[in-house]
């Protein structure tokens, strides 16, 4: 028994720290829905486009991933505040519908550029201390997760206080809350759509940082972390910041005890987040936090 | 269009698919004016309430604010241009408190002259004691008040007020008569629908009349009480 419980503890805890990684993702989907109603299908190939983004630094001027973001995350600020004044706002005019085809153009688009840019063969952020691991009594952490739950963290906490303290910030839980009434107050809602898709543009170069320390990736490797996304809101509950917090790390622990309890069987940790998923649908369908 | 008019109505029409909601209808309302919209239920006035506020946007005719026309334009730049407007059945932004419900309708909407400070509207309407409390738990009354200070904060020229008394007790009205000549005392120009008798009489300098999307009577709470009309739409 006591083997047990000790054999458990490194998928625990590797579970929880790869969460972060999720929330990340996770977060920017998550605002978009929440302000626009909107479901940004490009959201995986946008995070897949931010670790190219600091492949391309680290493989052509030397720079460090997390130091690329200094540039990159203003940038995919700024474009994603233009992609969404110029393509999607106005796709808005016609209907939510058309915007929704408008995101898979764009996913289609950011695919097949990171296609022609990087080729189709896989990739990974190699640093120094990507591979490496240090000890914590018996247990060894690896460097990578641990940056995936510190990444994590770091940007709940941040989205979360800006969504208090700003102006913009409660403009847009304003705007998500009673998006007629906002307006009538004052609030130009394409504006705050704009900032909206900027900020989740903006976490989207933070977590392809994270995502190409922590797995191999190659333009096609969107598409799988946008139902991963789906699946952590689903479990946390739309519109609550720690409840996607949380619903990341379960669903991090859903995989790698799922594949820890099965001898290592890959199918399993690929299904049981969805089972899990199934299971909050059927018995709390607003989420663990949602209300 | 008389040169002192705020808001000047001109033959505004309003269909929703075969339904006609609102139907040639004129209108100006003077600087400083208070004017009450009356109507049987399904008369129309929300209908045109949000047609000058700019939710919806009219079939045909024009909306003139201050010289100007206004007709189409989305809701936030009318708020900019100084049009506010509460709804009858409260809006708060339920996660935010009260204060901050405020401070977004100052930040975005007061884009003119600087307006009332925050604490002397809370005076105003009697929320002081309730400022800090989430929009979510504040009780219905608190929340109609807490919409017209929102209302008032964005510093308008033009009120629109969708039954502020409605669901309030007898003993709450002379506050809500006390509010609404605090309001005429800044010269504020406002429009008020009410059902509550008791404020159009006493609040109202001119009332208009609708049935059916059509202006019936005009003229003073005396005049129009009288009016058969009046009493034909409302008693059948």
């Amino acid at each position: 028994m006591e083997d047990f419980l000790i054999e458990l503890a490194p998928p625990l805890i590797r579970g929880i720290l790869l969460g972060g990684l999720y929330v990340v993702i996770a977060l920017g989907l998550s605002l978009v829905f929440g302000v626009m109603k909107l479901i940004n299908v490009a959201h995986g190939d946008l995070v897949i486009l931010g670790s190219y983004f600091a492949y391309a630094a680290m493989g052509w001027l030397g720079i460090d991933p997390f130091l690329s973001l200094v540039v990159g995350v203003p940038l995919f600020f700024a474009f994603g505040f233009f992609v969404q004044k110029f393509i999607i706002n106005r796709t808005f005019r016609i209907s939510l519908d058309a915007a929704l085809i408008a995101c898979f153009g764009i996913s289609v688009v950011v695919q097949s550029l990171c296609q022609v840019i990087w080729t189709p063969f896989s990739r990974s952020l190699t640093t120094p201390y990507q591979l490496r691991s240090f000890a914590v009594g018996e247990l060894t952490i690896s460097v990578r997760y641990l940056l995936d739950f510190i990444g994590g963290l770091a940007v709940m906490i941040a989205l979360r206080e800006f969504l208090r303290r700003t102006y913009l910030g409660k403009a847009i839980s304003a705007a998500s809350q009673n998006e007629p009434v906002a307006e009538r107050m004052g609030i130009n809602p394409n504006r705050v759509y704009s900032f909206a898709f900027a900020i989740a543009m903006a976490c989207a170069a933070v977590a392809g940082v994270l995502q190409g320390l922590t797995f191999y990736f190659s333009p096609v490797s969107g598409p799988p972390f946008l139902i991963i996304s789906f699946g952590v809101i689903i479990i946390g509950g739309l519109g609550s910041m720690a409840g996607t917090f949380i619903g990341g790390m379960i669903f991090g622990l859903t995989q790698t005890l799922g594949a820890h309890l099965s001898g290592g069987s890959m199918m399993v940790q690929m299904l049981a987040p969805y089972l899990l998923v199934f299971v909050v649908l059927s018995v709390r369908p607003q989420g663990i936090f949602g209300r | 269009m008389s040169e002192t008019a705020v808001l000047s109505i001109d033959r505004l029409n309003k269909h929703f698919g075969g339904i006609v909601a609102v139907k040639d209808l004129s209108f100006e309302v003077q600087a400083g004016e208070i004017l009450g919209l009356m109507g049987p239920n399904g008369a129309g006035k929300t209908t045109l309430l949000n047609m000058i506020a700019g939710t919806y946007s009219p079939s045909s005719g024009r909306v003139n604010f201050c010289g100007r026309d206004i007709t189409g334009l989305p809701a936030h730049k009318l708020c900019h241009l100084g049009i506010a407007r509460t709804y009858q059945i409260p809006q708060p932004f339920t996660s935010l408190s009260a204060r901050q419900n405020i401070l977004v309708a100052t930040k975005y909407g007061g884009k003119k002259a600087a307006g009332m400070e925050h604490d002397k509207i809370f005076d105003l309407v009697n929320l002081s004691e309730q400022k800090d409390m989430l929009a979510r738990d504040l009780a219905t009354v608190s929340l109609k008040r807490l919409e017209l200070a929102r209302a008032l904060a964005s510093n308008p020229t033009l009120l629109l007020l969708d039954e502020v008394a409605a669901g309030s007790t007898d003993a709450e009205l002379p506050r809500i008569l006390g509010i609404i000549e605090e309001i005429r005392k800044m010269g504020k120009t406002v429009v008020l629908v009410e059902h509550v008798m008791k404020v159009m009489v006493e609040a109202v300098d001119r009332i208009i009349v609708i049935d059916k999307g059509e202006k019936i009577a005009e003229g003073t709470p005396g005049e129009v009480m009288k009016d058969e009309k009046v009493i034909a739409a409302y008693f059948g």
